[in-house]
């Protein structure tokens, strides 16, 4: 199963090191990692995200614990709550196909964040199935690049157990 | 007043008890051994490699109980420490290691000696710190030692660059130290040990597996309360040998693929596992799928992560094996007093006909020296009164088989990692530890010449460890797994040109004794224990003998191989089951 798993953290040197190095030395998977400063700039908080059976998600979870600069980890499978994530996208389609990227860019309440003659950036924000959606409209319309970022989650307030 | 913070390193050190360090010169530590010249409170041991010093701070811990200390230099002095960094992480041994650094404006840039050891340790150490500002260097090192020596012990870095242990600051010492994200859980769950007082009063088979946690959280008394008060057998494994006594009847020996017939047998047929300290590692359980099918299992440790990490566990208790085991043998006491005797009578029956189908022997025979022989030999020479270290192999399982451990942190073995060349330098930290004790590091021949150059260290503080070096003149658990599962094929395990050891200990100053002949080995022994020098003992042993009981690795541990009886005897090789 893909556990989303957000860890706090010291906002120390070395930290980032730290969490990878623990997934790679025992061979866990990281689909995708996020780092940012909270509220409070001495702590970090790393979004991760990261797929095994109850057993190895219980490790993850333990070992992270175990790290000396972790100060709470939460497994998000178990919580309600809203994940993002983004996408920047740099399409040079046709002529005759600006339109229609113009027109689906909005649909999916993208912005044009960059244009030139040739090319338009665009921006999507959402969870994992828009973006990839989005990407996949985007693919026949001339995609030079994208760049995605890792996906950011947090708990819901409401009905805060599923 | 300022100070340098060459100063608040040592001073910080004797702050935190420390009266030896084991280390060795380099460029960058120049600012901190300066300072030790005049220095009359602290003897620093100069060892003759760092991994020498690292394992001799290992050893100085595990034996004493308080954290070890080495002290070395950047790039290739902090290399060398990474073995025994990762020894004592395997095996949760409080260690600090002060490596030095180029200056902090050099690096990253490549410098001389630069190696980015806070990168290369961050997985074989506990913690580390690389001290990027002189204020911040007391409480650095308050902190290394609360972390090593709290919790699962193990062992911290400290990188310490040189411009740092030049620059003066006032010397502020920490009373107490906090980390919000570091709390280890030290008192077990309450209702859990009330949960595992009702399985250990139902249970007709119990067995206790006693871990290296129950020696680091000093739980002997403890678990041999429990033992003794429930009637309940101990195996002890290699890291928890000396957690409870060898010589008593409960005593079971170790499980697992070098482990006694009985022991192995106990744990398969048991209804309860009360595991102490101890985290399930494959050389105990064996074919997981396979182990201990009938048991359930009570799962004592202080560290969460090695509960459930290999085998199911229906009784979790986090936390400290002392506290635990003494709330637990209250709440045995408190509760209804079943007829211990009675109910294991049956148990215990079933255990001593075990012990007696297959106990630990050998075959004796007059014209060649068996190593179990000199083990056992050491053992009733000394009395038991010893501290035995022990290399990695053949030597560390007869050490562990055939010598009786009755009191904990006297049977010094890396156990996790495997470190061939560790016996020696940890044997020299204990003896530092404990001068007048004796200390046998028992040895390969090939084991032994990892860390032979240490011998220069034993002359030079006129420390009296002895070595029984068991001289096979091969790789001897290489050789026994290439004979047994690799038809004989003998690849690159025959240690061609073994040196006279004799002449090796005697040029650099030491004594130099050998045995030949079974004869000879008690006469050796007692000349090696009476001179009050370093020894080495050089038994030519039987090259064909080989460690069993063994489990082939992946196999249930019930499936055991033995040495085969010689042929006049009776064939006796039935199991009761």
């Amino acid at each position: 199963m893909r556990h989303t798993i957000s860890v706090l953290v010291e906002n120390k040197f070395g930290v980032l090191s730290r969490v990878s190095g623990l997934f790679s030395g025992r061979g866990y998977n990281i689909e995708s990692i996020s780092v940012g400063e909270t509220l409070d700039p001495k702590i970090s908080i790393m979004t991760i995200v990261t797929k095994g059976d109850d057993q190895i998600i219980e490790q993850i979870t333990k070992q992270l614990n175990k790290l000396i600069d972790v100060i709470k980890v939460q497994d998000l499978f178990e919580i309600d709550h809203v994940e993002r994530e983004m996408v920047l996208i740099k399409i040079a389609p046709k002529q005759e196909l600006k339109g229609e990227v113009l027109r689906l860019a909005e649909i999916f309440r993208g912005r044009i964040v960059d244009s030139s003659p040739k090319t338009y950036t665009i921006e999507i924000t959402g969870d994992e199935k828009k973006i990839e959606a989005f990407i996949e409209l985007m693919k026949p319309m001339g995609v030079k690049e994208f760049v995605r970022s890792g996906k950011i989650a947090i708990s819901r307030e409401m009905a805060r157990s599923k | 007043m300022k100070v340098s913070g060459s100063q608040i390193v040592i001073e910080s050190l004797k702050k935190e008890g420390v009266r030896h360090i084991f280390g060795y010169p380099g460029g960058v530590v120049l600012n901190i051994f300066d300072y030790l010249y005049d220095d009359k409170d602290i003897q620093l041991i100069l060892t003759r490699h760092e991994q020498g010093a690292t394992h001799m701070a290992d050893g100085y811990a595990r034996s004493t109980g308080k954290v070890g200390v080495a002290l070395v230099t950047s790039g290739p002095g902090a290399t060398n420490t990474v073995t025994g960094l990762a020894t004592a992480a395997m095996d949760s041994i409080p260690i600090v290691v002060l490596t030095g650094q180029v200056p902090t404006m050099l690096i990253g840039n490549d410098a001389f000696q630069e190696a980015d050891i806070v990168g290369i340790t961050r997985p074989c150490t506990k913690y580390n710190y690389l001290v990027k500002d002189v204020n911040d260097l007391a409480y650095t090192i308050k902190e290394a030692f609360h972390i090593a020596s709290s919790g699962r012990p193990g062992p911290v870095l400290i990188d310490l660059p040189k411009d740092i242990t030049a620059a003066q600051c006032a010397f502020n010492w920490p009373d107490k130290v906090s980390i919000r994200s570091y709390n280890p859980t030290l008192e077990g769950n309450k209702w859990m040990i009330e949960k595992a007082a009702q399985f250990i009063s139902k249970s007709k088979k119990p067995v206790i597996l006693c871990g290296g946690g129950v020696i680091l959280s000093n739980a002997s008394e403890q678990l041999r309360e429990l033992a003794e008060f429930a009637q309940i057998p101990v195996s002890s494994t290699l890291m928890g040998i000396g957690g409870f006594p060898s010589s008593h009847p409960l005593s079971l020996g170790m499980p697992g693929m070098h482990g006694t017939y009985y022991a192995n047998m106990a744990i398969q047929e048991s209804d309860l596992l009360i595991a102490v300290g101890m985290r399930f590692d494959d050389r105990v359980t064996g074919k997981l799928d396979a182990f201990a099918p009938h048991a359930s299992i009570i799962h004592i440790d202080i560290d969460p992560t090695t509960i459930r990490k290999n085998v199911e566990v229906d009784i979790p208790i986090v936390g400290d094996s002392k506290r635990i085991l003494s709330s637990l043998n209250h709440a045995l006491k408190e509760g209804e007093k079943p007829q211990w005797d009675e109910i294991r009578r049956q148990w215990l029956k079933q255990l001593d006909q075990w012990k007696e189908l297959r106990p630990m022997t050998y075959h004796y025979v007059a014209d060649v020296i068996k190593p179990q022989y000199v083990v056992e030999k050491l053992y009733e020479v000394t009395g038991g009164d010893a501290i035995i270290t022990t290399e990695v192999g053949q030597n560390q399982m007869w050490a562990a088989q055939f010598f009786k451990y009755d009191r904990p942190r006297t049977f010094l073995s890396s156990g996790g990692l495997g470190t061939m060349g560790y016996g020696f330098p940890a044997a020299i930290g204990a003896q530092v530890a404990y001068p007048d004790k004796v200390v046998i590091d028992i040895a390969g021949d090939g084991s032994i010449q990892m860390n032979i150059q240490e011998l220069a260290t034993t002359i030079a503080y006129d420390l009296p460890v002895k070595v029984a070096i068991l001289n096979n003149g091969y790789l001897g658990m290489v050789r026994q797994w290439q004979e047994l599962f690799y038809k004989e094929r003998y690849s690159y395990s025959y240690l061609a040109n073994v040196p006279d050891f004799v002449k090796v200990a005697e040029a650099y100053g030491a004594v130099g004794l050998r045995a030949t002949r079974p004869s000879e080995v008690e006469d050796v022994i007692r000349e090696a224990l009476r001179v009050r020098r370093p020894v080495f003992m050089d038994f030519a042993i039987d090259w064909k003998e080989k460690v069993y009981p063994m489990v082939p690795a992946g196999a249930p541990i019930d499936q055991m191989m033995f040495e085969e009886e010689p042929k006049k005897e009776e064939k006796k090789l039935k199991a009761v089951k």
